[in-house]
């Protein structure tokens, strides 16, 4: 039921783990299923130099999280932010419809990493609603 | 890579006899069983002699025995049929938490319909209280439907305890016997059961066929509309093979389960015994209540759909009661009702034993789980070593 790029990703995940002296750090829990997901970002001169994740979900889970820190890697921090879920879910050549849900946990963690180190940064920009 | 079938709780291959007493009812022998014709004459034996062997078996008679479609509808039969042709005497059913949805469900939409049902609690090894029928039932209570065997955590119920209770009441009692039929002592008179369901695909026989047995007496409304099929309990022209296939697997199965039953208990316990080695395993259900082919465990920290595709690369077939692997992205009913919190269920797997499995499979499974729940616990934000 996965693409094979999923499957990859599941098997080999990429960037597994936590940073010690992270510039943000997000965590965000899937309201539809209860996983969680954890994740670290390294930011110098307004660049994701480092990032880490921890999941505790499905093979989709997994898989966003290994995808959205390939994705996020080596871009500004601006750039990163403007990753969705949708983008991510076809960097996996796409996800089962009920699994699409899955990979806003990644895109949301990463917001948050993101949030956290512009807070903790005072970069804060009001938000335009 | 070697390939282990861990899964037969869910469905079971058909044994090489059921399947070659079933061929030729699929070519040479194909008659309709209501034609006046020799092929037909051919055909109607053979359902008949089917008919027999599984209420024999059942300690039932033969016009009590009715071919369905398979579990699913067996129960669907007992319940909307028992509520409707008792809807006048009384609308209240009594059910557990813990039914195959088959029930559940079927259950949900007779609420939906006017009745009303009570679903009893199951304590923290997944057992009904036999008191606990006893106090819910009511002057309109019409029908009690608790399951024999649990097919998630293997739990056997005190059914001839609760068959005592109900009998003294108005209401009919029906068991889901899916899981127990070939494994257990199924005879309807010691279970003191009005009607019990069966399913041939889960007992080494073929798929979308089944049992539902009726005692005499009992009221009950058709589902399917028809011909005159089975004492017009249930119109369509008879599946022969199938029919033919169920009452062989389950003649195979019954016979051999005392030596079956003693030789998978054996390498039950030496699976669980060798996953709580596990730290943070639990074991759901009852360790002495239990179908011998029956494993459920939860490794905390960690999801259980990725502990099955990992399982999977490895060959393994197994199931999860994890919210991630059910259509509905809920954690199992099954283990939320015996107080399991959410994000325990969410660790569960059920391995299910069956005439396959061998100690080497135990053994290769004792091998890689440890190994794939320590690689998933490395990933877990939950989980701090
Ligand atoms: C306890 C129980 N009841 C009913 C069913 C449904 O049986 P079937 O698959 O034959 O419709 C199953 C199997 O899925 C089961 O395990
Ligand atoms: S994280 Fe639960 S379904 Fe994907």
């Amino acid at each position: 039921m996965y693409s094979e790029k999923v499957m990859d990703h599941f098997q080999n995940p990429r960037n597994v783990g936590e940073i010690v002296d992270a510039s943000g750090v997000g965590e965000v829990g899937n309201a539809r299923c209860g996983d969680i997901m954890k994740l670290w970002i390294k930011v110098e001169d307004n660049i994701i130099t480092d990032i880490k994740f921890k999941t505790f979900g499905c093979g989709a889970a997994i898989a966003t999280s290994s995808m959205i820190t390939e994705l996020a890697i080596g871009k500004t921090v601006e750039e990163a932010e403007q990753i969705t879920n949708k983008a991510v879910a076809e960097a996996l050549d796409g996800l089962p419809p009920i699994k699409m849900h899955c990979s806003n946990l990644a895109a949301e963690a990463l917001h948050a990493a993101i949030q956290d180190y512009r807070s903790r940064n005072g970069l804060n920009i009001p938000r335009s609603q | 890579m070697q390939r282990i079938y861990l899964d037969h709780a869910a469905t079971t291959p058909v044994l090489p006899e059921v399947l070659e007493a079933m061929l030729p009812y699929f070519s040479h022998e194909f008659g309709n069983a209501s034609g006046v014709y020799s092929w037909s004459r051919t055909a109607r034996q053979a359902v008949d002699q089917a008919r027999d062997t599984v209420a024999e078996i059942l300690g039932a008679l033969a016009e009590e025995i009715v071919f369905t479609a398979g579990g699913s509808e067996s129960d669907n039969l007992a319940i909307k049929g028992v509520a409707w042709a008792n809807r006048e005497r009384g609308r209240h059913i009594i059910t557990s938490a813990i039914e195959h949805h088959a029930v559940l469900e079927t259950c949900h939409w007779l609420e939906r319909e006017g009745f009303e049902v009570t679903y009893l609690p199951v304590d923290s090894q997944g057992l009904v209280d036999p008191s606990a029928v006893e106090a819910a039932l009511r002057p309109d209570t019409i029908l009690v439907t608790i399951m024999h065997a649990n097919n998630e955590v293997g739990t056997i119920q005190p059914i001839a305890e609760i068959g005592q209770i109900v009998k003294d009441s108005k209401a009919v009692f029906h068991t889901d016997a899916v899981q127990s039929a070939g494994v257990l002592d199924i005879n309807v008179d010691r279970l003191h059961v009005d009607l019990l369901s069966l399913s041939a695909h889960k007992l080494y026989g073929p798929k979308g066929v089944g049992v539902l047995y009726v005692r005499k007496g009992t009221r009950i409304s058709p589902l399917i509309h028809g011909g005159a099929h089975e004492r017009r309990r249930r119109a369509g022209t008879e599946n022969v093979p199938g029919i033919v296939g169920l009452a062989k697997a389950l003649e195979i199965t019954h016979a051999e389960r005392e030596k079956e039953n003693a030789r998978l208990i054996l390498l039950r316990d030496r699976l669980i015994e060798g996953l709580q080695t596990i730290p943070h395993t639990r074991v759901n259900g009852s360790l002495t209540q239990r179908l011998p082919n029956n494993v459920n465990v939860c490794f905390e920290f960690i999801e259980g759909e990725s502990l099955l595709l990992t399982l999977d690369m490895r060959g393994v077939a197994a199931s999860s009661g994890s919210a991630c692997t059910s259509g509905s992205l809920e954690p199992s009913h099954v283990l939320l009702a015996m107080g399991l919190p959410h994000e325990i269920a969410h660790g569960s797997l059920r391995l299910t034993l069956g005439r396959g499995t061998t100690a080497a499979d135990i053994d290769y499974v004792l091998a890689e789980i440890p190994q794939i729940v320590e690689r998933l616990r490395a990933m877990s934000p939950l989980y701090r070593a």
